[in-house]
């Protein structure tokens, strides 16, 4: 693999924060999928990054996450998209109980900008293929997630939550909150990827379950 | 259709921009650029520099050997030292809930975001698409840009008319008129979406019809100057002139005019035909807005105006009727005045009048919620979207770097597009989302595939 030369594409700022965003999307359906937060049935099937990965036909959900991800790549504030300043430190989704709005796990995705590309304006080179092996890599460890993860057995929703720098004006549509961090949460490091200009690592921290031992 | 648009741009290849092209990368106005660091040692956070610089730096070395535990500990860490430079923002409104029961529930809770939305509707701060609009001609009293109820976008640029068809967005090229007849000055859909009024320097007024890029017909010798404003009203085109006439032309006939209406003593800049056709409102650079009721016309002499509005200082080009109330007309005045005024045109009564701060080149109603859109020029170039008829501001809207002249509804009510001598076409979705975007994606298109975009 090493020996063998793979060609490479040329990733710009704007590239690379499409290819985050779409990641996202796809990353947080498949979560409400694996994790059982929606109905099995309500999801169809698509082919993306080798993978039949899945997606909410509910119209709802699929406007709410088609909205997000606009969001995060696509001009909202006069001057620069949130990926393309390097301006969105991470995005967090958080899944919570319904009835009791106890958060009980955060699918953590944190994004490090390369600060060259944005001040610079330089592109990267990087194969496609290379990243979305990363990509595949990371969705085949949601999909597996639920081996370890302790079992949703109470109607949850879920929220998404934008980790931005603090000289970012709040946009219309977003509020201020707080963390909705867990408390004494078990860890779980996923595979990241790589853009060369966007890196996202992925992490899951879920609220320990009572059966488990210390 | 094809051959007239291959030979234009065949043409434009020796220009720098082809028109109505997608601006790539669009600057915004540079004093978002700002490149002087000044350091405030008092609000420097050295504990936290301290550890960015080394710890962070160590991590990304030794990412192998950190166990996996250490790393996620390290990021919880480093997650509440951060809390104060970090703001964590919630999109505000909330995905549904799931339930598993009764479906008739599950459909009430996914409606409910969607209408959650009605109190505090998202405005996009930024036009969705920017457009090149190279020889847009910079001039107050002209009528460049009008949108058909086809979905067809007209833009008069120097010489030549584009169509800009918003299902496809494809252009193409109407006609290029010749140097000593042009610049064309003003441009109007017909009702019908097909046929278009194009006015032009020499006072000519030019009849297309856009399926078959055929001209049908030209009407001389309504004007002695330019014609800068037009509309129409069902069969009936009405022309505003440098000569401060206005003219109804009927177009079905050969002798097309038939009615006279003098009053204004310099141009006409603004015309506009209430929705049910009774009446038209014009408004000149002298100032001065008149309505004229189609029940007073007489056969012989011209006819005389209803209401004689005077009240503004500045010349009005900015007019429109208002969709939910009848009778209502609103108003915007020019540099010198830069007031929306709204008028009673039963009784002639000034009903309010709001100062903007800025010259109004433009006024639009919303069809689907109470509010009126202005465009404005010097200083902010924006446009205002006020609540009617508190007059409270909803949105401002910058992107134009020059006064923005001119503006356009979409059929569907939800886009305007907006046009200033800066050269551009702007599309805002001020007045609500496209109900397209909603609905499923087209056949072959994936979901997220609005994000791609040139690499």
């Amino acid at each position: 693999m090493a020996s063998r030369t793979v060609a490479k594409d040329i990733i710009t700022l704007r590239g690379s924060a499409a290819i985050v965003s779409e990641f996202f999307g796809y990353a947080a359906n498949s979560i409400l999928y694996n994790r059982g937060v929606y109905p099995e049935e309500s999801f169809a099937k698509v082919k993306k990054y080798g993978l039949p990965m899945l997606l909410t036909q509910d119209e709802g959900v699929k406007s709410f996450i088609t909205n997000l991800t606009a969001q995060l790549s696509e001009n909202e504030i006069v001057g620069k998209e949130w990926l393309e300043a390097g301006k969105l430190q991470r995005v967090v989704m958080v899944i919570m109980s319904k009835a009791t709005k106890e958060v009980l796990e955060r699918w953590n995705f944190s994004i490090e900008t390369d600060s060259d590309v944005v001040e610079k304006g330089v592109s990267r080179e990087k194969s496609d293929r290379e990243i979305m092996r990363e990509i595949q890599a990371i969705m085949r460890q949601i999909a597996s997630s639920i081996t370890y993860l302790p079992c949703l057995d109470e109607p949850c929703v879920f929220d998404v939550l934008a980790y931005t720098d603090t000289d970012v004006p709040v946009p219309f549509t977003w509020i201020e909150s707080d963390p909705k961090l867990i408390a004494n949460p078990q860890m779980v490091k996923l595979h990241s990827f790589d853009t060369k200009i966007h890196k996202v690592d992925t992490l899951v921290s879920y609220k320990n379950d009572e059966w488990d031992e210390q | 259709m094809d051959a007239g648009s291959l030979k234009s741009f065949s043409n434009l290849k020796g220009q720098s921009r082809c028109p109505l092209q997608e601006q790539l990368l669009s600057r915004k106005n540079s004093k978002e650029n700002m490149d002087r660091f000044i350091p405030n040692r008092s609000a420097m956070d050295f504990d936290y520099a301290h550890y960015m610089l080394t710890d962070g730096r160590k991590i990304k070395e030794n990412q192998t050997v950190c166990s996996p535990a250490r790393e996620a500990y390290r990021k919880q860490l480093a997650e509440t030292l951060n809390m104060n430079r970090t703001r964590i923002l919630a999109f505000k409104n909330k995905p549904p809930a799931p339930v598993e029961l009764f479906p008739s529930e599950h459909s009430t809770t996914s409606v409910h975001p969607t209408k959650s939305a009605k109190p505090r509707r998202h405005i996009p701060q930024s036009s969705e698409r920017t457009l090149d609009a190279p020889d847009l001609v910079d001039d107050f009293y002209l009528n460049l840009l009008d949108w058909g109820s086809s979905n067809v976008l007209a833009i008069a640029l120097g010489n030549t008319v584009y169509l800009w068809d918003a299902s496809d967005s494809s252009t193409s090229e109407l006609v290029t008129v010749d140097d000593e007849n042009g610049p064309v000055t003003s441009v109007s859909w017909a009702p019908d979406g097909r046929h278009i009024a194009i006015g032009l320097n020499n006072s000519e007024v030019q009849l297309w019809d856009s399926a078959s890029n055929h001209r049908l017909r030209t009407l001389r010798g309504c004007h002695r100057s330019r014609v800068g404003s037009m509309a129409w009203n069902n069969h009936i085109l009405t022309t505003g002139g440098m000569d401060g006439q206005i003219v109804n032309n009927d177009v079905r006939i050969r002798s097309h005019i038939v009615e006279t209406y003098r009053g204004h003593q310099q141009e006409v800049c603004g015309l506009k035909w209430s929705a049910s056709g009774q009446q038209v409102a014009s408004g000149g650079n002298d100032n001065v807005v008149h309505i004229w009721d189609r029940s007073m016309a007489s056969s012989n002499s011209p006819t005389q105006w209803l209401h004689r509005l005077e009240e503004h200082t500045s010349a009005v080009k900015a007019l429109a009727w208002c969709p939910f109330q009848s009778n209502l007309l609103a108003t915007g005045g020019g540099g010198g005045d830069r007031t929306i005024k709204f008028w009673n045109t039963n009784t002639g009564a000034c009903l309010n009048s709001v100062d903007t701060g800025s010259q109004v080149c433009s006024l639009l109603w919303s069809k689907n919620e109470r509010e009126l859109l202005s465009s404005h020029g010097f200083t902010q170039n924006q446009l205002t979207l006020w609540k009617y008829p508190s007059m409270v501001k909803m949105a401002e809207l910058t992107g134009h770097t020059s006064r923005v002249l001119y503006m356009a509804q979409s059929p569907d009510g939800c886009t305007v597009a907006s046009a200033a001598g800066d050269e551009t076409l702007r599309y805002w979705n001020v007045f609500g989302v496209p109900e397209v975007a909603k609905t499923a994606p087209k056949v072959n298109r994936e979901p997220f595939s609005h994000l791609n975009r040139i690499r």
